[in-house]
């Protein structure tokens, strides 16, 4: 079965608390060389195959669902 | 008057909620959400709690609920509707009020009575306020934050739709310290504090929340 994945972030001028959590938490652990830290999501879906027609949906399911367009962006791609 | 309430597999306050329009004069109806069906109610209110678990985002699962098509539909054709918290957070994800709550910028859940400024005193839920009163319901929320781009919050300020402010510390970085927002026709309301929490002087900080559900009983009885 094929894989489309659909990475979803925070839009860059939206606050990420839990990124800036993760960033806070890197020199406490001895890290020092990481300037920012955003934290989003990644969604992996199984579809039957990599059309034109089932990537235009799995872009609708991502615009309806699995992002929200007031504070996110997203982005499909079929894994390889 | 007939208010429904929906309960979602998670909701919390809906028992409240229903309450607290029983408090004010009405008739309180308990709608679930896998019914496309509003049962005749003349408005709704969407309760808090964890509708979904929180899964994915904070009431994006919920405004897929069977009973939001008929909610939608409605709040569209002007039915009052009141979203408190989780509430709230379903009628931003089902574009019924612009913006959205994301994460409290100090990443803690907060749990306190919330002093609030009213800034519409117009809505459907806020007629038994005056412009500009002070009020003190509870405040509950890990992702209160309301968030939206300078041109919808202007918007919003300029056509009077800002209903809530926080007054003293914004608790959950809320821009433009804002609680709670109304559409352009006054009828769909939403805010993360609880005013089911203050509707009777032996718990809760009051009786500051039972103006929101006089209001409603009010209108719907002069309607």
């Amino acid at each position: 079965m094929p894989r489309v994945i659909v990475d979803v972030m925070p839009k860059p001028e939206i606050l990420d608390p839990q990124g800036k959590a993760v960033h806070g938490a890197l020199p406490r652990l001895g890290f020092s060389g990481v300037t920012d830290v955003r934290q989003g999501k990644r969604f992996e879906l199984e579809v039957a195959d990599t059309s034109d027609e089932t990537l235009a949906e799995v872009e609708m399911i991502a615009e309806t669902l699995l992002s929200n367009p007031v504070i996110e962006d997203f982005a499909v791609r079929v894994d390889s | 008057m007939r208010i429904g309430i929906v309960t979602f597999p998670g909701s919390l306050d809906d028992t409240d909620a229903q309450r607290a329009v029983r408090l004010a004069g009405g008739e309180a109806v308990a709608l679930w959400h896998g019914d496309h069906d509003l049962l005749g109610v003349d408005a709704v209110i969407l309760p808090g709690g964890f509708s979904y678990g929180d899964y994915l985002r904070c009431g994006a699962i919920a405004r897929f609920a069977p009973v939001m098509t008929e909610v939608i539909a409605a709040a569209e054709g002007g039915m009052p509707v009141l979203g408190i918290c989780n509430g709230f957070q379903i009628l931003c994800e089902s574009h019924l009020l612009p913006g959205a709550l994301i994460r409290n910028d100090h990443r803690t859940f907060v749990c306190r009575d919330q002093v609030l400024k009213v800034e519409n005193a117009s809505t459907a839920w806020t007629s038994a306020f005056t412009d500009g009163q002070e009020i003190t319901i509870p405040l509950k929320n890990g992702e209160g934050g309301f968030v939206a781009d300078t041109e919808t919050l202007d918007r919003l300020e300029g056509e009077g739709q800002v209903v809530f402010r926080y007054l003293g510390d914004n608790p959950n970085g809320s821009l433009r310290d804002i609680a709670g927002i109304t559409n352009e026709h006054g009828n769909v309301v939403g805010l993360m504090p609880h005013p089911e929490h203050a509707v009777e002087d032996l718990c809760g900080p009051g009786t500051d929340g039972l103006g929101f559900f006089t209001s409603a009983v009010q209108a719907l009885a002069s309607a």
